[in-house]
């Protein structure tokens, strides 16, 4: 269990650069300074090209900073090797995509168990009670053995949900997570966030270009081409000051 | 899922079977590839394994003869400084191997002999009426003998338990004399030796012109015709391993200071035939193990390229490098392993099908294939490696991808 008194994640002077040809370099983060306590609800919103998706990639240690540091549960991350940033990323990080990223070889709870099943290497009877229950509480028991082609958008979206819970990381990175799903949908999938947020803590940052979502969000990081343009707690849903996104 | 299989083995497993039709063609091919493997191995194996029983079921492994007799230029009366340039090679008389009792007690201590028997042998002719013909005569001593070449199962008709007024003769040399085992024959040698003898026995060798040749008859009537009372023309040898025969007739010609010829030097050529035959196997084993390794190896490529989402999903969720690694060699190794089972089984129907088919016109095998059990285990081994070799290269591709590219797809 995450230590409350330590940030969940802490970003210090971040900068992300991108070599073009073999000289020239486009910096897309300009230090980035940003920091996520345990338990917050935030949504980073911001243009296309604005630099959010390079900025999630870095704080779900997909990709590295070119300067600047970052600290995941206070450890540092810059030093570490390619399998310990791995298996940080499977303790701490869970994910959820817009286009939910099931693996359509495996059911629907063998989705769930995959980062279960790579982080202890062999299958054990909690790891599928685990799965199971969490499958249970995004209310998708019936599918549990269905494959991810033969599940609803919305469907998918949760099993993904589950999948991101399954190793109780302190931090969950959601990259439109109700992008590719209808208004209903949408709103089941948030409340299912919302949920886990409110009963286990758990800190999500979303990327969202939906204002109606970001509006429903604790906290709204905006950034706007490399910086942080604005970061403050969101307004209440159409009340003066509402966000919004272009 | 199964409980004790690790995560690479069930998610190669799925991967496999998620693409079922690129997995059973590259199977199909492996498995025709192993298959054309274990008949051509078994085949080639069987053949060999023919013509060395052929080959030494009527001959001795080593043979002990007495040392050439060479020409001894007189010198006497001849000017200084001139000698014959021209020495005319001696004729080789028929004699016997010097003390060869003694010689033949010492060879039977050697741990490497298995049988060591003497054999008198020399020209002689068969008289029946006015039929005459020339033969080869062979004396022995059938109790050590028989051990030593497999006379007994060539015989036809009778036994070959030849004793001192017997003679063994073959089919054809009866058929020309137009005798039958029980008849009797006038053998006659150029030593002036002569004796009526009673045929015991026909054989048949599978070759017209030894059937017609050779004759057997007790060692001691053979001394008797040949003029070489108690002697033994050669000493005839089998040893434990036949391929190491010629160590142990090194050690022969050492210890007697006799020639022992050994059946690798005197059959030179039916040795470098067999050679050009394993190695003509080996080059097909190499090519086909070639051409599987690269279909592997070319679909996983692929497989790597269609699944580079799935990869960097994995990666994203926890997996790491080595387990990726791990999990595209599996994939290979499996292939392979599929391969094998199948290629082994169609190879084991192909050779069944040709004993079946191939036989000659007396119906009997064209020649005897052994099954041999291990030939499908180091198929399948072999296969194996071959496929996780091959998959080498796109396990390594796979376990490279940076997985914020791929999940861009």
């Amino acid at each position: 269990m995450a230590d409350p008194a330590v940030d969940t994640l802490r970003l210090v002077g971040v900068r992300k650069a991108y070599a073009i040809g073999t000289r020239a370099e486009v910096e897309v983060l300009h230090g980035i300074d940003l920091t996520l306590k345990r338990g917050e609800f935030a949504a980073l919103i911001g243009p296309s090209g604005s630099g959010k998706s390079t900025l999630l990639n870095l704080i779900g240690l997909l990709d590295r900073p070119t300067g600047g540091q970052l600290f995941l549960e206070g450890q540092a991350t810059e030093e570490l090797g390619d399998e310990a940033r791995t298996r940080l990323r499977a303790r701490s990080i869970g994910f959820v995509f817009q286009f939910h990223h099931l693996l359509p070889a495996f059911s629907a709870q063998e989705n769930v168990m995959l980062p279960l099943l790579a982080a202890r290497g062999r299958r054990d009877d909690a790891m599928f009670a685990r799965a199971a229950a969490l499958i249970d509480q995004v209310g998708l028991t019936p599918w549990a053995g269905q494959r991810p082609n033969d599940l609803s958008g919305g469907q998918q979206q949760r099993v993904a949900i589950a999948r991101a819970l399954v190793l109780e990381p302190a931090l969950v990175l959601a990259d439109e997570p109700t992008g590719n799903l209808d208004t209903q949908s949408a709103d089941v999938v948030f409340e299912l966030l919302r949920r886990v947020n409110r009963e286990r803590g758990t800190t999500f940052l979303i990327v969202t270009h939906d204002p109606r979502l970001a509006n429903r969000c604790d906290r709204i990081i905006e950034l706007v081409d490399g910086h942080i343009a604005a970061d403050g707690p969101a307004p209440v849903l159409g009340g003066a000051g509402a966000i919004t996104v272009p | 899922m199964n409980r004790w299989l690790p995560f690479e083995w069930i998610a190669a497993t799925r991967f496999l079977r998620a693409a079922s039709l690129q997995t059973l063609l590259i199977v199909a091919g492996v498995a025709l590839g192993v298959s054309v493997i274990v008949f051509i191995s078994a085949l080639i194996t069987g053949l060999q394994n023919n013509l060395f029983r052929r080959t030494l079921d009527l001959q001795a492994q080593i043979v002990i003869v007495p040392p050439e007799e060479v020409a001894r230029p007189l010198r006497a009366g001849v000017e200084p400084g001139r000698i014959a340039t021209v020495v005319q090679p001696r004729a080789q008389r028929l004699r016997s191997v010097d003390q060869w009792q003694a010689v033949l007690a010492q060879v039977r201590r050697l741990p490497t002999v298995t049988v060591a028997t003497p054999v008198v042998s020399g020209p002689a002719f068969v008289v029946r009426g006015e039929a005459i013909q020339a033969v080869n005569l062979t004396g022995i001593e059938p109790e050590t003998y028989l051990r030593l070449v497999a006379l007994a199962s060539k015989m036809v008709s009778g036994d070959a338990e030849v004793g001192t007024s017997d003679v063994l003769i073959g089919t054809e040399l009866a058929q020309d004399l137009g005798v039958d085992r029980g008849d009797k024959l006038i053998l006659r040698t150029t030593a002036g030796g002569t004796a009526t003898l009673l045929v015991r026995g026909l054989f048949d060798f599978g070759n017209r012109a030894q059937n017609q040749r050779a004759a057997y008859v007790a060692l001691r009537t053979a001394q008797s015709l040949l003029e070489l009372p108690g002697g033994a023309t050669s000493l005839e040898i089998n040893v434990t391993d036949p391929f190491a025969a010629e160590d142990t007739a090194v050690v022969i010609s050492a210890q007697t200071g006799l020639d022992a010829q050994s059946w690798i030097t005197t059959n030179a050529q039916f040795f470098s035939a067999l050679a050009a035959q394993s190695m003509s196997n080996v080059i097909i084993r190499f090519f086909v193990g070639l051409s599987a390794a690269l279909g592997i190896a070319s679909v996983l490529v692929v497989s790597v390229v269609q699944k580079s989402k799935e990869i960097g999903i994995l990666r994203a969720t926890g997996t790491t490098r080595r387990q990726i690694l791990r999990l595209f060699l599996l994939q290979g190794g499996l292939l392979g392993l599929m391969g094998s089972v199948v290629g082994s089984a169609a190879g084991w129907f192909f050779l069944f099908a040709w004993r079946t088919l191939a036989r000659n016109a007396d119906g009997t095998p064209l020649f005897v294939i052994d099954f041999d059990p291990w030939l499908f285990v180091y198929a399948a081994v072999g296969a194996t490696l071959v496929g996780t070799l091959a998959a080498i290269f796109p396990a390594a591709q796979a376990a490279r991808l940076d997985p914020v590219v791929a999940l861009r797809g």
